[in-house]
């Protein structure tokens, strides 16, 4: 039994250091045009692959802008998109899983169908494919993802709903005459939010890996735009010559999509312990 | 059995119909024109007249539906169609590009097999110990890194630094060492956590239990577990095929890999659709064909999955 709260405790812990990690990576990018005193697309002519110094921390790249600087932006439009493409994915994914769980019949057989034919798609061939073809740009990446990604929201949000609709505290909901729509948003939403939340937190390691390996193939973001990605594959070109114009983005992509994934982790944890 | 296996058929072929036409709809329905593509790295001044006379030969002025038709019917013949790039069959490029991908996969899928059962298996059975809990950070780790990303700080440390291995693949030994790394080093960080559960859950069956108290010796009890977890092996590798097959387009792009990858990259950016297709029907056909195939093992190796 001790050993039980303790574990229990550990497991709190772990998730209040995560989370604040998650969270500093957040602001760090959110406030970047504070902390970064440089323009992150201002060239420089004269200190063009500069070594890491005063001024320039992380050193400068090819065209002279400042790495620090677009890490930091980078890291915005690296998470800014992961975390509106899992959202967008969270919502969809969940409000097709709703209905086809309440309503069940013809719906829910049109849906789950659609949902199983979706499974059959390999997510990152697809994903590169559909990029490639809509030509690059941020939105195409994430549309691109996005196609494969609803399915898993929407599968757990039916079979929650399933078990929800047949508890007793819907059933009177319905005796006292409420519509479909106030039981799925009173009811059903608030009970199977906490297991979808955690999928989509899961989700947002992959969706990260996936949308800066599609810019890094060129089918994502565009350059000059900051973007891990995108950064560390222009300066692989020269990395003989610069490498800290490869070897800091690629630790901010590190670090951040373990933060995430472990977030992840410990969340899944917490829900089992609790 | 022979009515389900139809079923199943049927229904990969209603999938792989659903999944082709939705490509072919995206290209027609995208931005950038084959013909254009064609007469610009031609280098030929571009008219009217003869980007119209392009199209025409290409067949790009069918209405849409005839040309998703035409297509298909050829594809059930056989004929993949000619490349609007070089004029090349698509067949056996997509044949050639598929064998250099297969023997890439393959073996980096043995290796992070043979490397993840030793580590899966090991760190399974000492629970808790230190190599279990160094395994798991470096499963955990392995899982968290793209492949593109180890794939440049493999190309700075052992091309560069170090100068071992060419920077492009050549196709010989030397040349496959990275691109594999690269491919199996995630993989390993997902083998390694799903084999361990696996024997995780072996460990605590009753049959376990049972040994135990005969007294039966350690080993003896572990080679049994081992055997009883190979059983999921192929559900295992099942999961991790999508992950695979879109690891190596990336992997073979960084490479230059000959693979069928490096062909659909080439040819996404020359807008040439009929590789396009060939590669997303192929490609769709082995995940789905493995996914189905791991299902029907899976019932067949334990009945009970069928029933519940």
């Amino acid at each position: 039994m001790k050993k039980r709260i303790s574990r229990k405790k550990a497991v709190k812990i772990k998730l209040v250091i995560m989370a604040a990690l998650a969270l500093s990576v957040v602001f760090l990018t959110l406030f970047a045009g504070v902390i970064a005193k440089n323009d992150p697309y201002q060239t420089c002519a004269t200190s063009i692959r500069t070594a890491p110094c005063v001024d320039y921390p992380f050193g400068t790249d090819n065209l002279g802008r400042c790495i620090f600087a677009r890490v930091l932006y980078g890291g915005r439009t690296t998470i800014a998109a992961t975390f509106a493409l899992v959202f967008i994915s969270f919502a969809i994914g969940t409000v097709i899983g709703m209905v086809c769980g309440y309503y069940g019949g013809l719906i829910d057989r049109l849906l789950m169908r659609l949902a199983d034919i979706t499974l059959g798609f390999p997510q990152m061939v697809v994903a590169i494919a559909v990029a490639g073809i809509l030509g690059g740009g941020i939105k195409s990446a994430m549309i691109a993802l996005g196609i494969t990604m609803w399915v898993s929201f929407a599968r757990l949000a039916r079979s929650h709903t399933f078990s929800i609709r047949s508890a007793a505290f819907v059933q009177t909901a319905r005796f006292a005459g409420k519509n479909d729509a106030y039981i799925i948003m009173v009811h059903v939403f608030p009970n199977l939010l906490a297991p979808v939340l955690t999928n989509a937190l899961t989700q947002i390691g992959t969706t990260m890996i996936g949308l800066s390996g599609l810019s890094f193939l060129g089918l994502g973001v565009i350059p000059p735009a900051a973007e891990w990605g995108a950064m560390i594959s222009e300066a692989r070109a020269y990395i003989q010559i610069a490498p800290w114009a490869v070897i800091y983005p690629s630790v901010a992509t590190i670090i951040t999509i373990i933060i995430f994934n472990y977030l992840g982790d410990v969340i899944m944890d917490y829900r089992e312990v609790r | 059995m022979i009515r389900n296996i139809l079923k199943k058929i049927a229904e990969i072929v209603l999938i792989l119909v659903i999944l082709s036409f939705f490509v072919f709809l995206l290209l027609y329905i995208a931005p950038g024109d084959p013909a254009e593509k064609r007469l610009t790295s031609q280098g030929v001044a571009i008219t009217k007249q003869v980007l119209d006379a392009e199209r025409e030969r290409l067949g790009l002025l069918k209405p849409f539906l005839v040309r998703y038709g035409e297509w298909l019917l050829s594809v059930i013949r056989g004929d993949f169609g000619i490349s609007f790039k070089d004029d090349m069959p698509v067949a056996p490029k997509l044949y050639k590009g598929l064998l250099n991908t297969f023997f890439l996969a393959f073996t980096s899928l043995s290796v992070s097999l043979t490397v993840s059962f030793i580590l899966g298996v090991s760190s399974a059975l000492r629970k808790d110990s230190m190599l279990d809990h160094a395994v798991r950070i470096y499963s955990f780790i392995a899982n968290s890194l793209p492949n593109f990303l180890i794939s440049v700080l493999l190309m700075y440390f052992f091309c560069i630094k170090l100068n071992i291995f060419p920077v492009i693949a050549s196709g010989d030994i030397q040349g496959l060492v990275m691109p594999v790394l690269c491919l199996s080093i995630p993989m390993t960080g997902r083998f390694i956590r799903q084999i361990r559960t696996e024997v995780l859950n072996q460990m605590n069956e009753d049959y376990v239990m049972g040994m135990k108290c005969r007294g039966v010796k350690k080993h003896y009890i572990a080679l049994n577990i081992i055997r009883n977890s190979l059983g999921h092996i192929f559900t295992i590798v099942a999961i991790q095929i999508g992950t695979l097959m879109g690891g190596s387009v990336v992997i073979e792009a960084i490479f230059r890999w000959p693979g069928i990858g490096k062909l659909v990259m080439d040819s996404i950016s020359a807008r040439d659709y009929p590789v396009i297709m060939g590669f997303v029907l192929i490609m769709g056909t082995i995940y789905i064909v493995v996914n189905t195939l791991s299902d029907m093992l899976d019932k067949i190796l334990d009945p009970r999955i069928e029933k519940e």
